[in-house]
């Protein structure tokens, strides 16, 4: 199997990366600081016991996807990046689920009870 | 094979046409995307894998030292506003980093050297913060052998200070290069890699932020370790005397 070679306007255009600007990223910081300050106030909040661990996880997602995709640029950079760190991120999660899912059967170790 | 053969030959003749000169400092790339910046990424993937797993045992033995009832415990020695703070600081320390790379890519040199001065300063607010956390856990009671979360919460939280602390060295040497004048727009990738590498530290600590501080952990037991049943005080007999045998 031969693939199409890949043309030099190609190869210029991700130098000429979109990235967004000083004002985007500013914008995205307050994100992220009001999303944080949100944590720990509910933390704090008993009546969101119940469903604080997944409001949690939820918002730490977010946090980290902004934070991959605009400040990394991997929203803006090439899908081979995309691949490549989204691969890593999948084993891992595969391993952390796996060794918590062992225990928990094992042993009926509930990481997640508390409060 | 044939295609990686096939795309790099392309790629060749391609930056000869250019002659070469806007690419001096970049490798020959392959599959379109730079070599350097395709290593960093696989570096970070392969990083996640390292954090993945000890965070992963972390989870797995977070509840476990009450359970045994082996104090100290994460909830009676965590203080939740002052690692909130520390969470803000290198959270804001990946927007001075995006704002340094923005500069150097403007060409302005003095934005960069504000911004990545004002990175590695957060940075190494950071790791102070981190270092007296830990003495203060230590006054506590905590240390890496006192008990299983003690172990996995120092491992854990040392290998991210570590990677901090790697990260604003490599920043001041960024700096250093840069007041030498050793730094255009055209090595913006020099500092596109270090900010890639910092995004991830800040990203790992997002994490652990929410998984080892915030997200709560069993009630400590009303008894002492004299209430734990007669195999437990053994096991916990044991692993004390294991730990004890460690040399720090």
């Amino acid at each position: 199997m031969v693939s199409k070679p890949v043309a030099h306007d190609q190869h210029g255009a991700e130098h000429e990366e979109a990235h967004a600007s000083d004002q985007t990223y500013i914008r995205i910081a307050v994100i992220l600081a009001i999303i944080t300050i949100v944590e720990v106030i509910i933390y704090y909040v008993p009546s969101f016991r119940p469903v604080l661990v997944p409001v949690l996880i939820v918002l730490s997602v977010a946090k980290f996807a902004t934070v991959v995709g605009y400040f990394m640029h991997l929203k803006y950079d090439s899908q081979v990046f995309r691949i490549m760190f989204i691969a890593g991120l999948v084993l891992s999660l595969g391993v952390f689920v796996a060794m918590l899912a062992m225990f928990w059967t094992v042993n009926s170790y509930q990481p997640f009870i508390g409060g | 094979m044939a295609t990686a053969i096939e795309v790099v030959t392309a790629h060749g003749a391609g930056a000869a046409s250019h002659g070469g000169d806007d690419h001096s400092d970049h490798p020959p790339p392959s599959a379109g995307v730079n070599s350097r910046k395709m290593l960093m990424w696989l570096f970070l993937a392969s990083d996640c894998m390292f954090f993945g797993t000890l965070i992963a045992t972390y989870m797995t033995y977070r509840n476990r030292s009450i359970e045994l009832q082996m104090p100290p415990y994460p909830n009676e020695i965590f203080d939740i506003p002052y690692t909130s703070v520390s969470a803000f600081v290198l959270l804001m320390s990946s927007l001075t980093m995006v704002l340094a790379l923005s500069a150097i890519k403007r060409n302005d040199h003095r934005g960069l050297r504000v911004w990545i001065s004002a990175t590695a300063l957060l940075g190494a607010i950071f790791v102070g913060g981190q270092f007296f956390e830990f003495t203060t856990f230590a006054r506590e009671g905590l240390t890496l052998s006192s008990n299983i979360f003690g172990s996995s919460f120092y491992v854990l939280t040392g290998f991210h200070g570590t990677h901090v602390t790697i990260g604003v060295i490599w920043l001041l040497t960024l700096l250093f290069v840069s007041l030498r004048g050793g730094l255009s727009s055209e090595k913006a990738l020099d500092v596109e890699l270090a900010g890639l590498y910092w995004h991830f530290v800040d990203i790992v600590w997002i994490v652990i932020f929410t998984l080892v501080y915030l997200v709560p952990y069993a009630n400590p037991p009303e008894g002492g370790a004299e209430a734990a049943p007669e195999a437990l005080i053994q096991l916990m007999t044991l692993g004390q005397r294991l730990l004890a045998t460690l040399p720090f």
